[in-house]
């Protein structure tokens, strides 16, 4: 590697933590009003203008509060217990694609890294970020962030099955784990065709795995207030959030990219690039508004229908799934 | 590898990030010790017993089943690139049926055994 080389990396990290900061904020905003307009209210409207400023204003407020450590707790791991959620979210972002190659003088392309373990690369940092929501959970010592630190792991890690078994039919189809590959193999169709099983699969476990209406079990308020950051406060408190929201831009953006074709799409000859971004952002922007109406829509189900919904549904039909995506493709070739 | 280059500068910025927002910040907050306010949270009572103790055996049970079908799906990826790419796409198919055929027999053992049932 020479120093362009270095430095083209270095920019694509430093855009990538810029939007996985800046992000969180809009989409917060977004679906602040939202969720406003559908329960008949107004929604932020003061801060800024008509509201805009309001989640920055948030932001500014949790840094300059008072970060409680309840009695008790264990310290060193109540502190660290957010940094291993924001970790493996912000790592995530290297390998997805959001673009074609463009030429600037040399070859770049519109990701970090294009790594050749890529979609495991996916898997293996969602699992991580359970550590994160078990370790706050763990040690605040207090009874509603631990049983909400014990759903969240029993269910990310049940969900994290089908979301593997739904990825492996991809795989059957594209022939490789690399994410730039799996795009380049749809460009004659996109996978949401052949695999709509595995399309539904993904998205049921990528809305579990976020702890997203309607399986916000893990924070289920009327239960157990918030679940495992009820003893967080101040700046700790806000990475639980920036968390979450980057959790859900990056979900999309991976279904995005597995099922629709990531960049694909009509473009202007020489405009390959630009028009790729466009397309990859317009799809996100679908799946990330699919969250946000799902939240306002749907309630919150039983932990039991959880569980069984998982074990005793969605597993054989994963499974089921993938031996038919393997036997039809044996038959076409 | 160069080309875990970039993941790796991820993560630093991500360290740096969380770390020097919690540290930057120290020196805006107040910091009032009070014995109320270390408290954990219990609808406005004072907590009774202590948190960790027993719980319910499912979580646990979730956990056993995790493992084992987590391992037969980190088996299948190795199958799944070769299966795609390779010519002999029976012999791999009916491997990949004995499989999970075997683990089959175990889900419907636990099935049976009521492990996926979350109420007694």
């Amino acid at each position: 590697m020479d120093g362009w080389e270095w430095l083209i990396v270095a920019i694509k990290c430093v855009v990538i933590l810029l939007i996985f900061l800046g992000a969180p904020l809009i989409l917060v905003l977004v679906e602040r009003w939202t969720l406003g307009r559908l329960q008949s209210r107004i929604g932020p409207n003061r801060v800024g203008w008509s509201g805009t400023l309001q989640t920055a204003a948030d932001g500014l407020k949790l840094g300059i509060k008072e970060d409680l450590i309840p009695r008790g707790a264990d310290k060193l791991v109540f502190w660290f217990g957010p940094v291993f959620l924001v970790v493996p979210a912000l790592a995530a972002w290297a390998i997805v694609p959001v673009g074609p190659k463009v030429g600037l003088g040399r070859d770049i392309g519109l990701w970090a890294v294009d790594l050749n373990v890529g979609i495991l690369f996916f898997l293996a940092m969602g699992s991580l970020g359970v550590y994160g929501v078990v370790m706050s959970g763990w040690s605040s010592n207090s009874k509603y962030a631990h049983f909400g630190a014990l759903r969240a792991s029993a269910q990310v890690i049940s969900y994290e099955l089908i979301m593997g078994l739904a990825v492996l039919a991809v795989i059957l189809y594209a022939g490789s784990l690399s994410l730039i590959d799996i795009v380049e193999q749809q460009r004659g169709l996109w996978f949401i065709v052949p695999q709509f099983v595995g399309f539904l699969l993904f998205v049921i476990a990528g809305v579990a795995e976020t702890n997203r209406v309607p399986f916000d079990l893990p924070e289920a308020e009327s239960e157990i207030v918030a679940g495992f950051h009820v003893e967080y406060s101040g700046m700790r408190f806000a990475m639980f959030f920036i968390a979450e929201y980057a959790n859900i831009i990056l979900i999309s953006a991976i279904i995005t990219t597995l099922y629709l074709g990531g960049w694909l799409g009509w473009t202007i000859p020489g405009m390959e690039g630009l028009t790729g971004i466009v397309w990859f952002a317009l799809k996100t922007v679908a799946f990330i508004a699919m969250f946000l109406l799902l939240r306002a829509a749907l309630p919150r189900l039983r932990y039991d229908q959880l569980m069984s919904f998982c074990w005793k549904f969605l597993m054989p039909i994963g499974i089921i799934n993938v031996l038919l995506a393997a036997g039809l493709r044996m038959a076409w070739s | 590898m160069p080309s875990w280059i970039a993941v790796v500068i991820l993560i630093a910025l991500a360290l740096l990030f969380t770390i020097g927002s919690f540290v930057g910040t120290m020196a805006l907050k107040p910091r009032r010790k009070d014995p109320v306010k270390g408290e954990a949270y219990e609808s406005g009572m004072p907590p009774i017993g202590d948190t960790r103790g027993r719980h319910n055996v499912r979580f646990y049970i979730v956990a056993m089943l995790f493992l084992i079908f987590d391992v037969e799906l980190a088996f299948l990826y190795p199958w799944v690139v070769l299966y795609s790419n390779l010519d002999e796409q029976l012999f791999l198919f009916i491997e990949a049926l004995v499989f999970i055929g075997i683990l089959g027999v175990g889900y419907v053992y636990a099935w049976r055994k009521g492990a996926l049932d979350w109420k007694n």
